[in-house]
């Protein structure tokens, strides 16, 4: 059994991916000031990722929609959390 | 404006959609709103639904439902780097009279949404592919609610819009959870053919297992893994503390997949498919982060109300959901009655909760949530117990010992003494 790469995991799924509206925007300046960044390990889809000038970067199409980054999240109004538009986002087959 | 419903549903959940069947089979005029583009597109839990709730709204529901596996075996497994201990326990009564059927493995997406689809049969209009975006409130009570540019009216609004409930907080009746109150649980459907599947697990026709393990797959995180058996896939997957996940420097999706290749774990997937890949929060701080749950014109119910049970080898959500989107749908067709929807008449809702098992069960394991804060349950115990078992059964030429001298001494040898071990053998006795 092959290990899988969260790229491949994220592959596997159903997404409709919203081109218009990005469902969580992230405030850079306070990003900034965040010492742990636990976004970039806490979430379970590996969308926080740290460009090499140390900004976060995040990336809204691969998400699951869970809330994690949202609870893991230290410094309030970084992160303006929302559902993606109607009918948008991870569609989950199984669940 | 448009037309009033006597409800508005948020979120066509377990708890959403039935207390819109509920709701409408009594004749009110229910809508039943739903982001994702189908019921059950965007919910996603571990895998198993204790039947006795659903089975008080829709008698013998498992004869129609689209439900995966009766559960015959329960397995709790701790586990180190190299060692793991079972204890399994198989009732085959548990999938027959009177407990026909005690629990079901099953995947979201089909069941959500037949269940919505019996609240539509009923007659509540299910629109799904909107997202609410905010309440209508008007002299201080809820009146309806906005999706994009509608507006919809009702007598009532029943937020079950899950653990990040949105409408509860914009009502005031919910604030923000903390780290330390939530979990992120991720899951991997695995496909493999009936006959695999229930060989591996050594369960006879469509029987099904659920598997918790706790240790080394959380690196003693507060957390731990399961595997439930459905049909024809296997849920596999790991629940971890968000405030640990906060702290760590292990990401949980590297997790999962090494969880998935451990030695232990390995033989029962191999060869199977990764067909999904699905994470969410799992509200898990019980009564401590439970919101009002009713304000005028407002009730939440299910994941967004807090009603889920973590005991550690009990793990309960959907019969919580259930049963309290029935006592929403008891009070509002209740308040319909005396055209009464204020948060005096809706607190009806908050005593049939009480009355009922929701609360009750909520309340008798109030301190189980601050029990399993402790990490000794992840990382020590598991140790001290696989440690323990693997002594008694190597022979390996060195001089034997009393079993009481072996337990004496894997005790010293781990972290936790003796009276550490009696304290918090005795709590959990106690609390869970």
């Amino acid at each position: 059994m092959k290990r899988l790469t969260i790229e491949q995991l994220l592959g596997i799924n159903k997404f409709m991916v919203d081109d218009e509206e990005a469902h969580i925007v992230l405030n850079k300046e306070i990003c900034a000031s965040c010492a742990t960044k636990p976004c970039t390990f806490a979430c379970p889809a590996c969308l926080y990722t740290l460009k090499e000038n140390g900004e976060v970067n995040f990336d809204y199409a691969g998400c699951l929609e869970c809330g994690t980054c949202r609870a893991v999240c230290p410094k309030e109004g970084a992160i303006a959390w929302g559902y993606p538009r109607g009918g948008f986002g991870v569609s989950f087959r199984y669940g | 404006m448009e037309e009033k419903f006597a409800a508005i549903v948020v979120g066509a959940g377990p708890a959403g959609s039935t207390a819109a069947y509920l709701m409408a089979k009594a004749g009110l005029e229910v809508l039943l709103i739903e982001k994702g583009a189908a019921p059950g597109s965007k919910n996603m839990f571990g895998g198993r639904m204790y039947s006795h709730a659903l089975n008080q709204v829709i008698p013998g529901f498992w004869a129609e439902a689209p439900v995966e596996r009766p559960v015959a075996k329960e397995i709790i497994t701790l586990m180190t780097g190299d060692q793991c201990l079972s204890i399994s326990i198989q009732d085959l009564s548990w999938t027959k009279p009177p407990y026909h059927y005690h629990s079901f493995t099953l995947l979201r997406a089909e069941f959500d949404a037949w269940l919505a689809a019996k609240a539509e049969e009923a007659g509540a209009m299910l629109a799904c592919g909107i997202r609410v975006d905010d309440l209508l409130i008007k002299d201080g009570r809820i009146v309806g609610i906005r999706a994009g540019e509608d507006e919809m009216l009702a007598d009532v609004v029943i937020a079950a819009d899950g653990v990040n409930s949105l409408m509860a907080q914009k009502a005031g009746l919910a604030r923000m959870f903390s780290p330390g109150q939530v979990a992120t649980g991720v899951k991997q459907v695995i496909k493999l053919s009936p006959e695999e599947i229930s060989r591996r697990f050594q369960l006879e026709g469509n029987n099904g297992a659920a598997q918790l393990f706790v240790g080394e797959c959380t690196k003693g995180m507060q957390g731990g893994g399961f595997i439930y058996t459905n049909k024809d896939t296997i849920s596999l997957g790991l629940v971890i503390k968000a405030a640990e996940l906060q702290k760590t420097q292990h990401k949980i999706a590297d997790l999962v997949e090494e969880f998935k290749h451990n030695p232990h774990i390995r033989p029962l997937v191999e060869g199977g498919e990764v067909v999904e890949y699905s994470a969410h929060l799992v509200p898990e701080a019980g009564l401590d982060m439970m919101p009002r749950l009713y304000g005028d014109g407002i009730l939440v119910a299910g994941d967004a109300a807090g009603f889920v049970l973590n005991l550690g080898y009990i793990v309960r959500g959907m019969d919580f959901a259930i049963a309290s989107g029935q006592a929403a749908a008891q009070t509002v067709i209740e308040a319909a009655r005396n055209n009464n929807f204020s948060r005096q008449s809706l607190s009806q809702y908050a005593k049939l909760l009480k009355e009922s098992f929701v609360l009750r069960d909520l309340e008798f394991y109030r301190k189980a949530p601050h029990f399993l804060e402790n990490r000794r349950m992840f990382e020590v115990y598991p140790q001290l117990a696989c440690g323990l078992m693997s002594r008694m059964f190597t022979v390996d030429g060195s001089p034997p010992a009393h079993l009481l001298n072996k337990v004496l001494s894997q005790v010293k040898e781990s972290q936790a003494g003796l009276a550490q071990l009696a304290g918090d053998g005795w709590k959990g006795a106690r609390i869970l």
